[in-house]
């Protein structure tokens, strides 16, 4: 099993044993409304278009700020405000990802996305947020080389 | 937005607005449904009494690249409570970008008692009106469909071919970098692109969002004219041919040149680029 973000694994373990369309609906709709918007302390609009996930329809941002110890916190925006699961995903990568030891966000694979959207999400849905982990993968995966 | 009939379209009962959707919620002549490219959106909250019809599981042969038969149409219309008299109205994310194709996939098989409400699902959370996350209640109906008939606004890879070699109008609704060839798929749909870029011999290129305002309703018949008679040449007499990457977006520009410019022979090739690009021995130009 990967080494990732205990929060995630957590995350992971809890959406291994949603077996109903229904039940993995409301666990992510309750997580879509969980999500926080990137302060503008850290960030504000017009977004410098670095930020951008590329690929993803739903215009979602995503911002890495470095703690002292290493880590990272990471930020999200979702500019579409239809994008529901673009929101949910970046939730579940708040909650998770930000503090996490960057060796242990670095290992996440975007296909972990299916775990939580199941396989039966339309292929360039499931791509479009696989992006936003990638983004994330992609700020951990940097620092990582710089060290 | 001005009203819907005084937009000058040529079919503009094809249209409502959310008021006439909002006035109709209780009419059991009526269903709404709405058609997302989200899968989160409708159970997070929709349109009080409507349904939902899902892209993937419900319009789509789970086994072949095909649209649902006739038992497949019967069963959906079933569960969605309606009969061959019931009005339906889609609605739907993304510009009504999905309820089109929802649409069109119910004209196939002549339920052409369909609208669209204009402005999607956008227009009405903007506009403050309700939504609920209630299940509605249906009752089941009974729905006697005939076969799906795909000879008059569905297109096939050999049809298309001929159209095209006789010169016959063909419009790409997809982003002028996928229409160039310079990407092979739409952005964050990496995994349903084609093996070569460019587009169909002869096409114009017209990015099927360009038929819409930003709040998601349709443009007028003035300034859409302009886009595809004027801007690229289409004749409404003449045959035409709307294709994207697998016809969700042509359903779009299907729906605008049919029923608001009053086009007389349309039909959107589903089969696409995924199909074409892909294709042993047919020809593409960059």
């Amino acid at each position: 099993m990967a080494n990732y973000p205990p929060k995630l694994q957590e995350f992971l373990d809890d959406f291994e044993f949603i077996t109903s369309r229904e039940e993995r609906v409301d666990f992510l709709i309750a997580l879509a409304d969980e999500f926080q918007p990137v302060p503008e302390a850290v960030a504000s609009k017009p977004y410098d278009e670095a930020n951008r996930v590329i690929g993803c329809e739903s215009e979602a941002f995503v911002w890495a700020i470095d703690r002292s110890d290493g880590s990272v916190d990471f930020y999200f925006d979702v500019l579409n405000p239809q994008g529901l699961s673009a929101m949910a995903m970046s939730a579940i990568l708040d909650q998770s990802c930000s503090g996490a030891p960057i060796e242990q966000v670095a290992a996440i694979d975007g296909e972990v996305v299916f775990t939580f959207f199941g396989r039966d999400i339309s292929m360039g849905k499931g791509r479009g947020l696989a992006e936003i982990i990638n983004a994330v993968v992609y700020q951990a995966r940097r620092r990582l080389s710089q060290n | 937005m001005s009203d819907i009939s005084s937009r000058g379209y040529s079919n503009a009962d094809k249209l409502v607005s959310t008021e006439w959707v909002a006035a109709h919620l209780s009419d059991d002549n009526v269903r709404i449904i709405e058609s997302n490219e989200d899968p989160l959106l409708y159970p997070s909250g929709h349109i009080p009494g409507a349904v939902e019809v899902d892209w993937v599981k419900d319009l789509n042969d789970p086994l072949r690249r095909d649209y649902l038969g006739k038992s497949g149409f019967e069963s959906l219309a079933g569960r969605i409570g309606i009969t061959p008299d019931t009005t339906v109205v889609f609605y739907g994310d993304k510009s009504n970008w999905w309820a089109t194709y929802a649409l069109w996939v119910f004209e196939l098989f002549n339920h052409s008692n369909a609208k669209i409400m204009d402005g999607g699902r956008l227009k009405w959370v903007e506009e403050g009106r309700e939504l609920t996350r209630e299940a509605p209640s249906i009752s089941p109906s009974s729905y006697s469909a005939p076969e799906r008939d795909d000879s008059q606004i569905r297109a096939f890879r050999d049809g298309v071919l001929s159209h095209t070699q006789a010169d016959g109008q063909l419009v790409d609704v997809r982003s002028p970098a996928e229409f160039s060839g310079e990407k092979l798929h739409m952005e964050g749909y990496p995994q349903e692109g084609a093996v070569r870029g460019g587009h169909i011999p002869g096409a114009s290129n017209v990015p099927w969002s360009r038929a819409a305002n930003e709040d998601g309703t349709f443009k007028n018949a003035a300034e859409l004219r302009a886009i595809y008679q004027e801007e690229i040449g289409l004749n409404p007499a003449e045959p035409t041919i709307a294709y994207c990457r697998i016809g969700e977006r042509s359903s779009h520009t299907w729906f605008v040149l049919t029923n608001l410019l009053g086009f007389g022979d349309v039909r959107n090739y589903d089969g696409s680029w995924t199909e074409w690009g892909n294709s042993v021995g047919l020809p593409i130009e960059k």
